[in-house]
């Protein structure tokens, strides 16, 4: 279970990003964030792993509270949060399987790292999840040699790797094809339900977000302005949340399908 | 989805060099090379165990440097200075033919061949073999670093210039030749117009090149503040040395600076 | 629209402005006068000038024909020569790589590392070579070592620099994802930062490799082992055509150098 209480995030003296954010997520329900650009949607699901530094408030993952931890601490709590970028953050130039196994990298030890020696059951469930997600053929392949879509699997699987207690989803599918972004949200709704895994998405295209997730959020200024089930993400909460902001609305509203918004950036 | 692998599940990082021959050949011949390139060189190891001690005492004389016989000092630097300033100009100006000549879109095959021998001889040899060959020539003193760094200028100028002209929009020299233009109006209305800005980038960086490389061509007697710091350390006079290596130091870093925010005002 | 129409009505054609024109007079003024004050003041004696040429090629007549009879010893200082640029590369890439570690700004510890780094990259760059040898001669004696520790010291500022600047423009998603999944920093360079920059790595190493072939020439003028030494003492004692066969060797191991270094390059990128 995932506690976001009165989550504040400012910085210098501008206005804050995020104003005061409370956000329960309960184990295995997959919860789609959306909002404009610059509604703080990134920065929220960053707070909660800490690549960016609250400036208050509290996070709490199965009773942990993250906002306080150091170090070593703080690195064995990221260890437990999966996170899956829009731009797939892939190692280029290594291999798919070491781009995987680097979701172990909380696990290990420095000379295993190095030297690639990694345990034996690691090496085993890198296989079986890149076979669930079909790049194990690729294992010796370098990551830039693959699709849009299979370097999102990757991502995906290094981020299961991590052997996560919740799944963070920033952005997952803005850089895919319409085709390929149905399936990768497809993968993470089953998945989420195979591992029932926490799963928060953000994601700017509305349609997705209702048919593939079972809660909305919707973020605007950095407050949360709607919470409830797709089916009452109605004209009215869209117009909340895009209101006044300049965005084409075939891209927020496109069928699942994805025959329009056609956008690969 | 069952394959081969699947039953093994054990994964290597598959090596850098695919051939494991070639890849312990290459392990082996690289701890060959150390063993032999160590063993073969002389290496005086009574004098150099006398090292320490002496290093203590050239610091130890060195500090606080000496600025007592500044009046060298500000001499050896104007000299520098003055080769700097003539052979960049010198340089800049003949790298000017020789990259017409090593352009290969615009000069034909001999002349072409001609003018890079001149480039790669003139960037093969490190500036102070030169040096003390114009010394042997001319004699000790200034000119003899200026023809050094003139030839200097001309290799590493006229192989920069003759690239930029290898890579010209050839569409202009067409239009100016359809216009009815011959060789050097081409060249002056179709191809320097296209390297005339870089070139200007390339002499404040030869300025700078050349400010540095006249510090050390005194080194071998061709004049500037090379020759100071040679008869200092000569002299064992360590605290006027590190006084010079001080200015050089701070010389060459505000040349740098200044070279480096003139080109970027120029690009 | 109307200010087109303004730029129009002054119809008269100049290459620049007025200001761009003042710009420009007064740097070829300020050019003209150094010139004219160096040419003035300059310590020469001009009829040597005027005579350069046939002193020039006088010694160049003198050299006709290479004297190969020493080439023998030639080649075994040539092979020290490399010996000294290879070792020192290697070495140095011990030394520089902790330096640019420490001096790229994402990647150093903290802003008291950073300056150490820096000014080590500074002063290793702005002494030459030659001066750097002049130093360790005076220290440990005449021999390859002080040639060595010279080319050392001055490749350090060159790679450690070029090496800081390529961990400086690495691409930040691979370390963000790497610590999201919780490496520790040691990790997250190993995975994200050390693949990144491995191309710039081979690239920046294997030209310094080539420039130190060329500097390692002349380090033994001032006694510093190599070919140099031997150039000298047939310089000293105005053995000419010995000089020319040195030259020669000098040349073809350049081009040698920048041959495999064009090869090398090749492969690595």
């Amino acid at each position: 279970m995932l506690e976001i209480a009165n989550l504040i995030k400012r910085y210098g003296q501008d206005e804050p990003v995020l104003k005061g954010l409370d956000l329960v997520v309960e184990d295995n329900s997959v919860v789609a964030i959306v909002g404009a650009s610059g509604a703080g949607k990134s920065t929220m699901l960053r707070c909660i792993n800490r690549l960016v530094e609250p400036s208050s408030g509290s996070i709490r993952l199965n009773g942990t509270e993250l906002v306080a931890l150091r170090g070593a601490a703080l690195r064995r709590a990221r260890r437990k949060i999966g996170m899956v970028f829009q731009g797939f953050n892939l190692i280029d130039r290594l291999t798919v399987m070491e781009n995987v196994l680097a979701g172990r990298l909380g696990y290990v030890s420095l000379f295993q790292a190095v030297t690639r020696r990694f345990p034996a059951e690691d090496i085993d469930r890198a296989f079986a999840l890149m076979e669930r997600v079909g790049i194990a053929h690729y294992a010796n392949k370098r990551a830039d040699e693959l699709s849009g879509g299979e370097r999102q699997r990757v991502g995906v699987v290094r981020a299961l790797m991590q052997e996560p207690e919740v799944l963070l989803a920033d952005e997952p599918t803005a850089s895919l094809d319409p085709r390929t972004s149905e399936q990768i949200m497809m993968l993470l709704q089953s998945l989420a339900s195979e591992l029932s895994l926490p799963v928060l998405i953000n994601i700017h295209n509305v349609a997705q977000a209702k048919a593939y997730t079972e809660r909305i959020v919707g973020l605007r200024h950095g407050t949360m302005i709607f919470d409830g089930v797709p089916a009452e993400f109605d004209k009215a909460a869209l117009e909340a949340i895009y209101g006044g902001i300049e965005a084409p609305d075939d891209e927020l509203t496109a069928a699942p399908a994805g025959i329009a918004s056609g956008e690969e950036s | 989805m069952t394959r081969p692998e699947r039953a093994a599940r054990t994964w290597r990082k598959p090596p850098f060099i695919a051939n494991p021959l070639l890849r312990y050949g290459l392990l082996m011949g690289l701890v060959a090379y150390l063993v032999w390139a160590f063993g073969s060189l002389p290496f005086n190891w009574e004098r150099i165990g006398e090292g320490l001690p002496r290093a203590g005492r050239i610091f130890g004389g060195g500090f606080p440097p000496s600025f007592e016989r500044y009046d060298l000092l500000l001499t050896g630097f104007k000299e520098s200075l003055q080769i700097a300033v003539l052979a960049t100009l010198l340089g800049v100006m003949l790298s000017v033919p020789f990259a017409v000549m090593a352009a290969r879109n615009i000069s034909p095959m001999p002349v072409y061949l001609l003018g890079r021998a001149v480039i790669i001889v003139s960037r093969s040899f490190h500036p102070v073999i030169v040096a003390i060959l114009f010394v042997a020539a001319v004699g000790f003193g200034p000119l003899a670093g200026v023809l050094t760094l003139t030839l200097y200028s001309i290799g590493f100028v006229g192989k920069l210039l003759a690239e930029e002209i290898e890579e010209i929009d050839w569409g202009q020299v067409e239009a100016i030749r359809a216009a009815g233009g011959g060789f050097l109006v081409t060249l002056v209305y179709a191809v320097f117009p296209q390297v005339l800005p870089r070139q200007v980038g390339l002499s404040m960086y030869q300025l700078d090149s050349n400010l540095r490389a006249s510090a050390v061509v005194g080194i071998v007697g061709a004049g500037g503040i090379g020759g100071t710091l040679m008869n200092a350390f000569g002299r064992y006079d360590y605290a006027f040395a590190f006084a010079i290596l001080l200015v050089i130091i701070a010389v060459i870093l505000v040349s740098e600076g200044v070279s480096g925010w003139v080109r970027k005002r120029i690009w | 629209m109307v200010e087109q129409d303004e730029a129009l009505a002054a119809r008269v054609w100049r290459r620049y402005d007025r200001r761009e024109r003042l710009i420009r007079y007064g740097v070829l003024l300020a050019t003209l006068m150094v010139v004219v004050w160096a040419v003035q003041d300059i310590d020469i004696f001009w009829p040597w000038v005027w005579d350069a040429p046939n002193q020039i090629s006088s010694l160049g007549g003198r050299m006709w024909p290479p004297d190969p009879s020493r080439l023998g010893e030639i080649l075994s200082a040539m092979l020290e020569t490399v010996h000294i640029a290879t070792l020192a590369t290697m070495l140095t890439v011990l030394v520089a790589l902790p330096v640019a570690y420490i001096a790229a700004q994402n990647t150093t510890p903290n802003r008291a590392c950073l300056w150490l780094g820096r000014f080590i990259l500074v002063a290793s760059r702005s002494v030459n070579t030659i001066i750097w040898a002049l130093l360790f001669v005076a220290i440990f004696g005449p021999g390859v070592l002080a040639g060595i520790l010279a080319i050392m010291c001055r490749s350090i500022g060159f790679i450690g620099k070029l090496m800081g600047e390529a961990i400086e423009e690495i691409d930040r998603r691979p370390v963000e994802a790497m610590q999201a999944t919780g490496a520790s920093k040691l990790k997250v360079i190993a995975y994200a930062v050390v693949p990144q920059v491995m191309p710039a790595f081979f690239a920046i190493v294997i030209l310094r490799w080539d420039i130190n072939i060329r500097e390692s020439t002349v380090l033994g003028l001032v006694g510093a082992g190599g070919i140099g030494v031997i150039l000298q003492g047939a310089i000293d004692t105005f053995a000419w055509p010995t000089v020319a066969t040195i030259l020669i060797a000098i040349i073809t191991l350049v081009l040698i150098g920048e041959a495999i270094t064009g090869m090398l390059r090749g492969k690595v990128l």
